[in-house]
């Protein structure tokens, strides 16, 4: 099924077609809802709740959910905004964020979500959990401190690679990222070029030999906030997956 | 003409690095010193409060009972406390101990480090040493902190920008460019 339907975000008319999310509509019109775990190119995950907004008054994640004639969307509302910066403060809490050295910092998503909404300290008492880091694998490292939880090289190593490489174990508090392999990350298939390890809006997967390859004030999010490709219509910084 | 507001500052569990980009506002502490008189801080090494501030700006967490005492001296005595700094507002770098507990944090620094030259055999427990805390805590989580400067260090602009804000009764909103974490 596919047809052109209007709907209106936050009083403004934008055009969708049946089929599209909430978030690919607001996308393509040019409005950009903040959101972490979703992705351009992976199926939608609606696990962060970052990208919630009000439909005909209801919360739902704008990842997850189809579009429909009739919809009035809001999206940069005082309570969205409070509820989002609530969500970000959380996942800095619940990890070990150290931005001052980490080599993601500037390019990262979830710091970058923070800058847009004017975060300057969290709310919420550090919880400081104990996390491990393997670096075993020749080309790639996992630094579980700053996993946030996302599933976004979950989908990828199963959408676009076509492996099977991670998986989350655990529930609640206790869910954490694992890999496809009994002891560590070089046992798994995973390769340095997979697109798995480029999913990752954080720094828990990165690329070994490429840190600090950009200087500060070039780096992506230094001088525009994310989403303002999405605002000017450029388009330009979706990675390609 | 009536006496210029206080300024007071200190480093706690900190690297200096933040008084550092207090002095990177270059020739604007020019202007800074017109509008405040500096008090208790480690720039003009007064020790101790004698009269009210109007702002504390702190700099580090506080991983010791040195640091909790000074940072509740600073709260009894300013007006307004600022966390200045990703030490003081999330612990930093000296968190980086608080995964692992303190007993094996000082065996490994004066026992068993494969750097270590100590004849002794001891840990250091001199009654005159501050008495080091389970593990290190952010100031907002010790005494009420009214602003916060993010960056490791904030930039002398940001520290500017505060200042001047304050010091001239506006409200405190930094552009997109002066929010950063690192």
């Amino acid at each position: 099924m596919s047809g052109k339907i209007t709907l209106i975000i936050d009083g403004q008319e934008i055009e969708a077609e049946i089929g599209q999310t909430i978030l690919d509509a607001a996308d393509a019109a040019g409005v950009y809802i903040p959101r972490l775990c979703a992705m351009k190119g992976l199926s939608p995950h609606g696990s962060c709740r970052v990208c919630t907004v009000h439909v005909n008054g209801r919360p739902q994640a704008a990842c997850t959910q189809p579009v429909a004639p009739g919809m009035s969307i809001e999206n940069e509302t005082p309570e969205l905004k409070a509820h989002r910066v609530s969500v970000i403060d959380m996942l800095f809490v619940e990890g070990n964020h150290y931005c001052m050295f980490c080599e993601k910092s500037g390019n990262c998503e979830l710091q970058a979500v923070a800058y847009r909404l004017g975060i300057l300290a969290p709310q919420h008492d550090y919880m400081f959990p104990c996390r491990g880091v393997d670096a075993s694998h020749p080309e790639v490292f996992i630094d579980g401190n700053r996993c946030i939880l996302c599933g976004r090289c979950v989908r990828a190593s199963q959408e676009l690679d076509n492996k099977n490489v991670f998986q989350f174990v655990g529930r609640g508090i206790h869910k954490r990222l694992t890999f496809n392999a009994p002891n560590n990350l070089s046992q798994t298939d995973l390769a340095g070029i997979d697109k798995a390890v480029d999913s990752c809006p954080v720094g828990a997967i990165l690329r070994k030999g490429t840190a600090f390859s950009v200087p500060i004030g070039q780096r992506l999010y230094d001088n525009e906030p994310i989403g303002s490709e999405i605002e000017s219509g450029r388009r330009t910084n979706d990675r390609q997956v | 003409m009536m006496s210029k507001p206080k300024i007071a500052t200190t480093s706690l569990a900190g690297c200096f690095g933040c008084h550092m980009s207090v002095l990177d506002i270059d020739d604007r502490i020019l202007q800074l010193v017109d509008l405040i008189e500096f008090h208790k801080s480690p720039i003009n090494d007064i020790k101790t409060f004698s009269a009210p501030c109007l702002v504390g700006l702190i700099e580090g967490g506080c991983c010791n009972e040195e640091n909790v005492h000074v940072l509740k001296d600073f709260r009894k005595n300013c007006q307004i406390l600022i966390s200045c700094g990703d030490c003081a507002i999330m612990g930093g770098i000296p968190a980086m101990r608080n995964n692992v507990p303190l007993k094996e944090c000082l065996e490994e620094a004066y026992l068993n480090g494969v750097t270590v030259h100590n004849p002794s055999k001891k840990i250091p427990a001199d009654p005159d040493l501050p008495l080091l805390l389970d593990r290190v805590y952010p100031c907002h989580e010790v005494v009420k902190i009214d602003y916060h400067l993010p960056g490791c260090p904030p930039s002398a602009d940001t520290i500017w920008e505060a200042l001047v804000a304050l010091l001239t009764d506006k409200p405190l909103e930094l552009p997109y460019s002066l929010i950063k974490y690192d």
